[in-house]
């Protein structure tokens, strides 16, 4: 498959107000390369969860969005503590986010079953106090 | 619902895109939680919120929503407001309270995002 275009951002951990800006900058570029409105409405909302999650559970990380003919891929990769029971962490409404967070707009347990929701393909790769690899792919 | 007939509705002020106001919105999603918002709102939906940081902005330009109503006459900072342009999303601001707001807002016609389908 050929990969026509790549992007990459690094997502700062330590400041919450600016938490979002690699899925804006992402829905910014797709609408410049012609993608449909539906399309870019999954990745964005997938994405933004995803790059939220890395600021507030693992102190940051990195984001790479791949577009290719059929298909856009985002793989957010960090260094955080790691997911100890995934499926407990895919429920709607788990959350272990402080309720400073939850004051800040986030941390109501919906962020990963969203994002499954919208993609066609979610994979957690998690190991505890190592980090985090979430890949999603959204076909088109 | 056209912005311009929410903005009359609510007495708001227009804090960001005058130009916007001819717009149509077919439902309303209000919330201070925006992850809710971000399961649950539909695109062309108003974000109703009390929740005053770049995020709310963010939230409503990852859904495709084309204006956000602050509620309770918040203060907005001016890195809020560079966003919304920026996103080109148009931005009231109330000072009804949440409750209230959504009770005008429903009373005129205006469905919640759960009650639409498009
Ligand atoms: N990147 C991550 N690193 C570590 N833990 C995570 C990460 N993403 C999610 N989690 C864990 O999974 C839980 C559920 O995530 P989510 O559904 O997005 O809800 P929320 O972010 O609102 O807590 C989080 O509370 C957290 O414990
Ligand atoms: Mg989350």
């Amino acid at each position: 498959m050929t990969e026509t275009v790549k992007f990459h951002f690094t997502v700062d951990g330590e400041n919450f107000t600016m938490a979002g800006q690699a899925s804006v900058a992402v829905k910014k570029n797709l609408r410049q390369l012609g993608i449909s409105p539906e399309i870019i409405r999954r990745v964005s909302i997938a994405m933004y969860e995803g790059e939220i999650n890395m600021v507030i559970h693992a102190g940051g990380g990195e984001a790479d969005v791949f577009v290719y003919e059929n298909m856009i891929e985002i793989v957010l990769t960090d260094n955080g503590p790691g997911i100890a029971n995934v499926e407990l962490a895919m429920q709607e409404g788990f959350s272990t986010a402080p309720d400073q967070i939850r004051s800040l707009g986030f941390g109501a347990g919906m962020g990963l079953p969203n994002m499954k929701k919208h993609t066609d393909f979610m994979g957690i790769d998690t190991k505890l106090g190592k980090g985090t690899k979430i890949t999603m792919r959204v076909n088109f | 619902m056209k912005i311009s007939e929410i903005k009359e509705i609510l007495d708001a002020e227009v804090i960001f895109g005058q130009e916007f106001l001819n717009r149509e919105t077919t439902s309303a999603f209000g919330s201070d939680m925006m992850s809710d918002v971000l399961a649950f709102a539909r695109e062309k939906s108003v974000l109703l919120t009390g929740l005053v940081n770049p995020q709310a902005i963010r939230t409503a330009l990852m859904l495709d929503m084309p204006c956000v109503v602050f509620v309770r006459a918040k203060k907005l900072t001016d890195e809020v407001v560079a966003l919304a342009k920026e996103s080109g999303i148009a931005v009231l601001s109330t000072k009804f309270r949440m409750f209230e707001t959504c009770g005008k807002l429903y009373a005129k016609g205006l469905k919640g995002s759960g009650e639409v389908n498009d």
